[in-house]
């Protein structure tokens, strides 16, 4: 169990650089996980902390210690791979106490860590067998069991569950964070995948292109994105992105409105500071799909009037691929069932309690939201 | 047909037009007699007659040469000899002493040839292991470098034997760079011992390359985060080299081994245009017995090379063998089970 | 030791040189002398005149004597270095020279004839190519004639091979004829048996045929490669069956389908096979010499092995036909390096 605490990381590989001066800080016991597009760096930086890739600035350093100059092996963590790599040749036992025998731990001792991680793990049965002889998650928990037997400090995971099928990847998803709460190891986790995440993350560490775009617990992610990016990364249909002008400004916080310069065109109040907004700005809306209702117009929504290009029903819920009037597309997300067909017009509503306002240049969000009751 | 891209495809692809048009009538009319599936008979053919002929056929000619004596070359003409051909190359006073024997030249090459692939094959397949652990570093110009160890591979054995008799001699710029050191210049070909050595060196120098190659693709094989995880378990570069490097080359290595043996029992054209055998019969290798007994003497003694091919046969067969052997328990793990 | 396994191990730079890096490059280096050294050597010394190589210590450049070409004489004189009487050096030119008396003249001055020992002078070396040494090896031996015997058996066994294996490996690859499985079994078999251990009853064979002391007594064995055959059906196996069921609609014939269809598709196989079959015909030695016994059919392998005998004292014509018969492969090395060592990758590692 350790601390781990980036200051001012750079990885340059040549001209290029890669990650330009992260700062990050990991808790003892925390679940982090590190998550981005292709490319933004995420291995990079998980392999900068194991070890196995240097540091061109800054400091990395693991329960107040620097450990820049300290080689992957000796820095007391332990990592599963991507493709777990495990020793091909070496039988189950063979692979888990590898790591052992490597700093010479007595035979006996050896064999009591290795049977208490595959206990743990269920894979005792598996001892005897070969890596090729394995289902691909018996062979994903040999690998965690390697990871395990070397009582890591850290837990190390690149992308652990992307080889693995989709229901497998589910039941894996548990297992590690069922880890975890028995552990209480520290755990810094990779993946490109928004829904791993949000669901296992204690905190979660969103990059993009080598910089760190915001970090917080997921539900802070969800509920109050730092930037456009962030908000259109987390939750699943993606976020909506509407163009809005700034109406006026009130008491109630900001008006916006649809539709620009259009003065007979309905506005409603986001409860914002209002800091500086100037009547006219142009601002990005966002809107997330589950959040827009269908039917009457009422004073805390914005209407808009939506055309239904396509049409999914799932069963408990229904998606709607709509386009508005000004041309940009909304996506819908109502639960139940729905009677409309493609073609069809329909009414939606914007509620403004959930909507989040972002300046159109740099996509940072725009204006500190009011603290509201029930939207944390 | 599309007129020709280059004009050097113009000549093959009008023979070959030429050949397509001239067989499609016969061929047409062929695969109407046989049907579709047993055409493909006559698409191997020309390979079967030909192996048959030359492979299958003198195989079996062989024992009948090796059985019979005489000195006339077609069979029929020849007295049946039974095992006197073996035995004549069997005949030993002391196994361990070739000048024993009744035939001393022959145990003296089976001697040589056993000599010479032991140490040769050794010598060999560590050179081309250190080459390729060093050519699977990260290098600049890999395939360049690649290109240097494996070029002698293509040369003839006669040019690579004259190249080195050319350096070896008595007025050689080897005993030349000797001179300059102060030191006398040596026989190096006309001496048994240095000779010997010689002959080792020009092979191992001439065939390391091919071997190189198939144990670098056989490194490179072995995926890059096999070491990053022996790396994050503690493992010492020798250990990572002897627990991990090597276990997964095992199987290139011992492939690359049968094959050096195979060649090497097989030795003969370098050798013989280096060093003709000699002196004396120093080295004088299986192959070359099996020529100068059949072919180049006064008499072609054709039973005694005959009977002398199947000792070489055999041994090759053990080889095989073993190799087979070796492989198949290579492949033969237990199956894949599907249990999540 | 452990720097040693690092040096064994190591698959990527940290960014760090440490001396197992230097001893890899300076194990590259040993090499590349090594391999290309001795036949750079060759190289030079087939440059270099007959006189320079009977030289002991050898120059490592071809020199040649220098020579000027003066008025009133028909041939180039050869120019010396002369110590004169007063202690002085110069260079002067030989008119003739009788015994151990030279008569020199100073080109500055050709009409002052001056007498000189030969032991008070030493050539004068340029840098000189002795070209002759080639243009003498077609004169003077039937080299022209052994050059055309390899370089027939070597482009028509090519060929042959080329089209038998290709043959051979269509049938084994998209036919399903019953006992296919062992006619392929049965090739792949023949590799281990080498043309060594069955000498004399090929030679009966060839004798019986009638191609005893002929070129096609060469060629004829050797294109049944059972590697070849190997090598293209590995690579027919990826064509589609679908292409020749199509072709079968268009009512094309299955020797048309061969021809226009698997044959050109299967090219990149096919050169990678054309380019060992050179290699292995251009290279042959044993059984060309047991079949070929007349010097006029011999190939240039052969040639140079029995002229290694007569003409150990003419190493500059031998040196300059080693020179020629290296000089294909090294082209096609050259040019082709790539192809051949993925070759080799490729099937080598069976």
């Amino acid at each position: 169990m350790a601390s781990l605490t980036l200051r001012n990381i750079v990885r340059r590989y040549g001209a290029t650089t890669v990650i330009h001066g992260l700062d990050l800080d990991v808790r003892d016991g925390e679940f982090v996980v590190f998550v981005g597009p292709s490319g933004c760096g995420k291995s990079t930086l998980l392999r900068m902390i194991s070890g196995l890739e240097s540091v061109s600035e800054g400091d990395i350093s693991i329960d107040e210690t620097r450990v820049n100059d300290v080689s992957a092996a000796q820095r007391g963590l332990a990592m599963v791979f991507q493709s777990y790599a495990l020793y091909p040749h070496m039988t189950v036992f063979q692979n888990l106490a590898f790591g052992l025998e490597n700093i010479r731990t007595p035979r006996a001792q050896i064999e009591e860590k290795v049977g208490a991680a595959a206990k743990m793990l269920k894979l005792d049965a598996l001892l005897a067998r070969r890596p090729t002889e394995l289902s691909g998650g018996q062979r994903q928990r040999v690998a965690i069991g390697r990871a395990i037997v070397r009582n890591p400090t850290i837990f190390l995971f690149d992308e652990p569950l992307s080889n693995l099928d989709a229901e497998l990847r589910v039941q894996m998803r548990t297992e590690i964070t069922g880890l975890h709460d028995r552990l209480k190891t520290t755990m810094i986790y990779v993946t490109h995948d928004q829904v791993e995440a949000m669901t296992m993350a204690d905190k979660i560490v969103v990059l993009r292109a080598g910089r760190i775009e915001q970090v917080g617990a997921p539900l802070q992610l969800y509920n109050h994105p730092a930037n456009r990016f962030v908000a259109g990364f987390i939750g699943s249909p993606q976020m909506n992105f509407l163009t809005a002008q700034i109406a006026g400004v009130a008491g109630d916080g900001v008006h916006v409105r649809f539709g620009a310069d259009d003065a007979r065109a309905a506005t409603a109040a986001l409860p914002v500071d209002p800091a500086d907004a100037a009547a006219g700005t142009l601002v990005t809306l966002g809107i997330r799909p589950e959040h827009i209702t269908l039917g009457e117009a009422d004073a805390a929504s914005l209407p808009v009037k939506a055309k239904i290009e396509r049409l999914e029903q799932l069963g408990a819920a229904c998606f709607l691929y709509c386009s508005l009037d000004s041309g940009e597309a909304l996506t819908v997300h109502v639960p139940g069932q729905l009677r409309h067909r493609a073609g069809d017009s329909v009414a939606v509503n914007v509620p403004v309690v959930h909507a989040h306002l972002f300046h159109t240049q740099n996509g940072e969000a725009a204006f500190a939201r009011r603290s509201t009751p029930g939207a944390d | 047909m599309r007129p020709p891209r280059h004009l050097l495809l113009a000549a093959p692809a009008a023979l070959g037009g030429a050949l397509l048009n001239a067989l499609d009538v016969p061929m047409r009319a062929l695969q109407r007699l046989v049907g579709v599936p047993r055409i493909g008979w006559m698409f191997v053919g020309p390979n079967l007659v030909i192996l048959g002929l030359f492979t299958f056929l003198p195989i079996v000619i062989n024992f009948y040469f090796a059985f019979t004596g005489g000195v006339e070359l077609y069979p029929s003409q020849r007295p049946f000899t039974g095992g006197d051909n073996l035995a004549t190359l069997f005949t030993c006073g002391n196994y361990l002493d070739p000048s024993s024997c009744e035939k001393d030249i022959f145990w003296r090459a089976v001697y040589n040839t056993a000599k010479f692939a032991l140490i040769q094959v050794g010598l060999m397949v560590l050179f081309a292991l250190v080459t390729a652990l060093v050519l699977n570093r990260k290098i600049m110009g890999r395939g360049f470098w690649r290109g240097v160890f494996f070029y002698p591979v293509l040369l003839s054995p006669v040019v690579v034997a004259l190249i080195w008799k050319w350096i070896l001699q008595r007025e050689g710029v080897l005993n030349a760079l000797l001179a300059s050191g102060g030191f006398a210049p040596v026989g190096w070909l006309t001496e048994a011992s240095t000779a010997f050595f010689w002959c080792v060196f020009v092979s191992i120098w001439a065939h390391m390359g091919f071997y190189t190659l198939i144990l670098l693709a056989g490194l490179q094989a072995i995926p890059a985060d096999l070491y990053e995880a022996a790396e994050m378990d503690s493992a010492s570069p020798w250990r990572r080299f002897t627990r991990i490097t090597l276990p997964l080359l095992l199987p290139n290595l011992v492939v690359v081994l049968v094959l050096a043996a195979i060649r090497a029992v097989q030795i003969f054209d370098e050798i013989f245009v280096l060093t003709g055998g000699g002196p004396g019969s120093a080295t004088t290798f299986i192959v070359q017995f099996i020529y100068q007994t059949g072919f180049a003497e006064a008499i072609h003694q054709y039973g005694l090379a005959a009977a002398a091919s199947l000792v070489l046969a055999g041994s090759l067969l053990v080889l095989t063998l073993i190799q087979l052997r070796i492989s198949r328990k290579a492949t033969d793990g237990p199956s894949r089970r599907d249990d999540g | 030791m452990a720097s040693l396994a690092a040096f064994a191990t190591a698959t990527r730079g940290r960014g760090r040189r440490d001396w197992t890096d230097w001893m890899s490059y300076a194990y590259l280096l040993l090499g590349l002398v090594l391999m290309f050294g001795p036949v750079l050597w060759l190289v030079l010394s087939s440059f270099k005149s007959a006189a320079a190589l009977n030289e002991f210590p050898p120059q490592l450049l071809p020199y040649g004597q220098a020579s000027v070409r003066l008025a009133g004489h028909d041939e180039p004189l050869p120019l010396y270095r002369v110590k004169l009487a007063d202690g002085s050096t110069r260079e002067m030119a030989e008119v003739r020279r009788i015994g151990i008396q030279a008569t020199m003249v100073d080109p500055k001055e050709p009409t002052e004839e001056l007498k000189v020992n030969i032991r008070d002078r030493e050539r004068v070396r340029e840098f000189r190519f002795a070209t002759e040494n080639y243009t003498g090896v077609f004169g003077k031996f039937a080299f022209a004639r052994f050059l055309w015997n390899s370089v027939f058996i070597t482009v028509v066994a090519t060929i042959i091979t080329l089209l038998f294996n290709a043959m051979a490996a269509f049938a084994l690859s998209k036919y399903r004829f019953s006992g296919h499985k062992w006619v392929f079994l049965l090739i792949i078999s023949t590799l281990m048996i080498p043309p060594t251990i069955i000498l004399v009853p090929n030679f009966l064979v060839i004798s019986e045929l009638g191609l005893l002391n002929s070129l096609w007594g060469v060629i004829w064995p050797a294109v049944a490669t059972p590697t070849g055959v190997f090598l293209l059906r590995q690579y027919m196996l990826t064509i589609p069956n679908e292409l020749l069921d199509a072709a079968r609609m268009d009512n094309a014939s299955e020797w048309r389908i061969f021809w226009r269809i698997v044959l050109p598709l299967s090219a990149p196989a096919l050169a990678v096979l054309a380019i060992f079959s050179v290699m292995w015909r251009w290279n042959d030695f044993l059984w060309p010499l047991i079949v070929l016994s007349k010097t006029e059919n011999f190939t240039l392998q052969l040639a140079l092995n029995a002229f290694q005998g007569e003409l150990t004292t003419q190493w500059h014509y031998l040196l300059a036909m080693t020179v020629i018969t290296l000089l294909p492969v090294t082209l096609v090395f050259a040019f082709l390096q790539k192809h051949i060592t993925t070759g080799i990758a490729a099937s080598g590692v069976k």
